[in-house]
């Protein structure tokens, strides 16, 4: 075990797909950076810290800098990929989506199943996405609500540094392309975390904390700040079965509903808006599949349906916090029947 | 540029399974035994097998919604391309793609697609795979993708990367019923690829020794290391945008002249036997097998089976 930030294990765990596996290629802005300019090329090694070193020790061939031209990033790491390399593509905001997300949603996701089976796309599409750095309505957003519906595309979201690397690496073995989504406030977030090869397999969810009164369903950075809601709940009284899900696609339905029939409460906690969402989702599938075990209303903690705003005030008044979910929870104890 | 009598039997064989197979589909469609968008290539055929002679199954294209001629040059299997169309689970894609997704990635054929200059990029990736194995990946375009974003972005990362792609402009003259003398800004295709930094030059499209041995350069060029290269073929649609297109923006006669006067096979055929290479009697035979396969594989389509709801999930993901 070697404790490290989450910024270091991404990039160790690339180095070592891409050591184990020559077939392994990275394309993105900026990966390298410095090329074409005085400072030369790993000026930069990735504005996330998260490709410092790869360019030198596998070559431009395998570690791709590219123009700002996200669309050319994701079609070429598509092409690749169909044609016989695994493919690591970064787009330095997952924001940036909105000038890709053709190649994601209409060419990615779709040519399994249009080519009749006949072709596999491994491509690992790396974002770095959410909010908590007043970086404003382009740059802060929370995406995955969108690929997760999206056939086609698996969706992670990690919470922690050893999950990183275990999903990562499952990421990138997956021969199906997969949304790896990257919190932006976790990159300095250290633990301890497996050396060696260490693989995580989709659609597991982590039980972060036990208790038998409330499931609250999180992912990425929403994990940590309902812990920590989990933590002082529990001190008083109320037991809360805390699931990181880890992956959105495929979804652990299996631990979501085993944990809600037995609490009868659920409470999800997601960074993006709160219409048509992966909390009304999850909302909706317990709705549908545990309604006799319910005990209270399904409530959400969620931003409201509002782009991400600049001030700091404004900014921590529209993210989700651990208070904001201890009052949730409260108030979903004190519900009774009228 | 020298072919043999095989190589060009071959070229015009392919040529004319395209036109019949396309000439076909125009009369099943009118009959409504083919569901969906079809966009037909005829006119075109020069463009596609002037190209694709000149691969391998490991070189790589991409093509457009109007891509049943690529495929055919490709090497894709007729039959099951036309048994796909029908939308049979013996098709090509297994009834999943219908005319507009047709793929074979198995023969370097990485697609049909629905969505206008959405090629050129995966036509970047292959060529990073083409630049690390030797081969060469053919992006297919027209006229109207070569105004789209996503082929600019593709044709400047292709020259920052030197990567041996080549990015072959088929310009029938119609992004779909609009005018290539409106919808290009530029004074033409060739002089913006040219802008990108790439070899740039132009061929006729009607005339498939003029394709091919352009093409042949061009292909030599790339795998040189030169980085990408730009091609566009000047060329006739024969049919309209889709089927079922009226065809209001052509001119008076407009058809019956291109038809008469800028058709690739008649110009092929006037070429071979006017320089003895090839007998009419040898290419009359060619016409024959050829009705006989297009007509087995409509024979074949129209009894083959069906897909079933349960296939509906099939193939989403590799793994669950």
């Amino acid at each position: 075990m070697a404790v490290k930030m989450i910024r270091d294990v991404i990039r160790d765990t690339i180095d070592e797909e891409m050591a184990r596996d020559d077939s392994v290629i990275m394309l993105g802005e900026d990966i390298v950076g410095g090329n074409g300019s005085a400072g030369g090329p790993e000026a930069i090694g990735g504005i996330w810290g998260t490709s410092g070193g790869l360019w030198a020790k596998y070559g431009p061939d395998r570690v791709i800098d590219t123009p700002i031209s996200e669309s050319a990033i994701i079609g070429a790491a598509a092409g690749a990929a169909l044609t016989g390399k695994r493919a690591i593509a970064e787009i330095m905001f997952a924001d940036f989506i909105g000038v890709c997300m053709d190649q994601i949603w209409n060419q990615v996701a779709k040519f399994r199943y249009m080519f009749g089976g006949k072709s596999k796309c491994p491509i690992t599409i790396r974002m770095p996405y959410g909010g908590g750095y007043n970086a404003a309505p382009q740059h802060s957003q929370s995406i995955h609500q969108f690929v997760t519906a999206m056939p086609g595309l698996k969706v992670v979201m990690p919470s922690t540094p050893a999950d990183t690397k275990g999903l990562l690496a499952a990421a990138i073995r997956d021969d199906d392309p997969v949304i790896f989504l990257e919190h932006k406030f976790l990159y300095a977030v250290k633990g301890e975390v497996p050396d060696g090869d260490f693989i995580l397999p989709f659609g597991h969810a982590r039980q972060v904390t036990q208790g038998d009164d409330i499931t609250i369903l999180a992912t990425g950075m929403m994990v940590g700040m309902a812990e920590k809601a989990a933590r002082t709940l529990a001190q008083d009284g109320i037991g809360c079965d805390l699931l990181d899900l880890r992956t959105t696609s495929p979804l652990d339905e299996e631990a979501i509903l085993d944990s809600v029939e037995r609490t009868g409460r659920l409470l999800t906690v997601d960074e993006a808006p709160p219409r048509c969402s992966f909390a009304t989702d999850l909302s909706a599938l317990v709705a549908q599949k545990a309604f006799a075990s319910l005990r209270a209303p399904i409530e959400m903690v969620t931003p409201p349906h509002s782009p991400v705003p600049f001030a700091r005030e404004l900014e921590a008044a529209y993210l989700p916090s651990p208070e904001k979910i201890m009052a949730k929870a409260v108030q979903i104890m004190s519900y009774r029947r009228g | 540029m020298q072919l043999s009598r095989e190589a060009l039997i071959r070229a015009y064989r392919q040529m004319k399974t395209i036109r019949m197979f396309e000439e076909r589909l125009h009369d099943e469609i009118a009959l409504g035994e083919i569901a969906g968008f079809t966009h037909l290539y005829a006119g075109q055929e020069a463009c596609a097998v002037g190209v694709c002679e000149h691969l391998d199954p490991t070189d790589y294209i991409i093509s457009t919604h109007r891509g049943h001629g690529h495929c055919i040059a490709k090497g894709c299997d007729v039959i099951a391309m036309m048994k796909e169309i029908y939308g049979s689970s013996e098709g090509l894609c297994e009834g999943k793609s219908g005319s507009m997704h047709i793929a074979d990635v198995g023969v370097g054929m990485l697609g049909a697609n629905g969505i206008v200059g959405a090629g050129a990029p995966i036509a970047v990736g292959a060529g990073i795979t083409a630049k690390s194995n030797g081969t060469v990946s053919i992006c297919f375009s027209g006229d109207g993708a070569c105004n789209q974003g996503t082929t600019f972005e593709a044709m400047n990362m292709a020259v920052v990367l030197k990567l041996p792609v080549i990015f072959v402009f088929e310009n029938n003259h119609y992004s779909e019923h609009t005018g290539e003398a409106y919808a290009v800004g530029a004074e033409s295709m060739t002089a913006r690829s040219a802008a990108f930094g790439m070899k740039a030059i132009k061929a006729n499209g009607i005339d498939f020794f003029d394709v091919y041995q352009a093409m042949g350069e061009l292909i030599e060029y790339c795998k040189a290391g030169n980085g990408p290269a730009s091609i566009e073929l000047d060329c006739e649609r024969f049919y309209g945008h889709f089927e079922g297109d009226p065809q209001r923006y052509r001119g008076d006669g407009e058809l019956d002249r291109i038809r008469e006067e800028r058709d690739c096979l008649k110009t092929f055929r006037t070429k071979v036997t006017e320089a003895k290479l090839l007998e009419g009697a040898e290419l009359d035979t060619v016409d024959s097998e050829v009705a006989d396969l297009i007509d087995r594989a409509v024979a074949q389509s129209k009894t083959a089976t069906r897909p079933t709801a349960e296939d509906v999930t099939t193939n989403v993901y590799i793994s669950y």
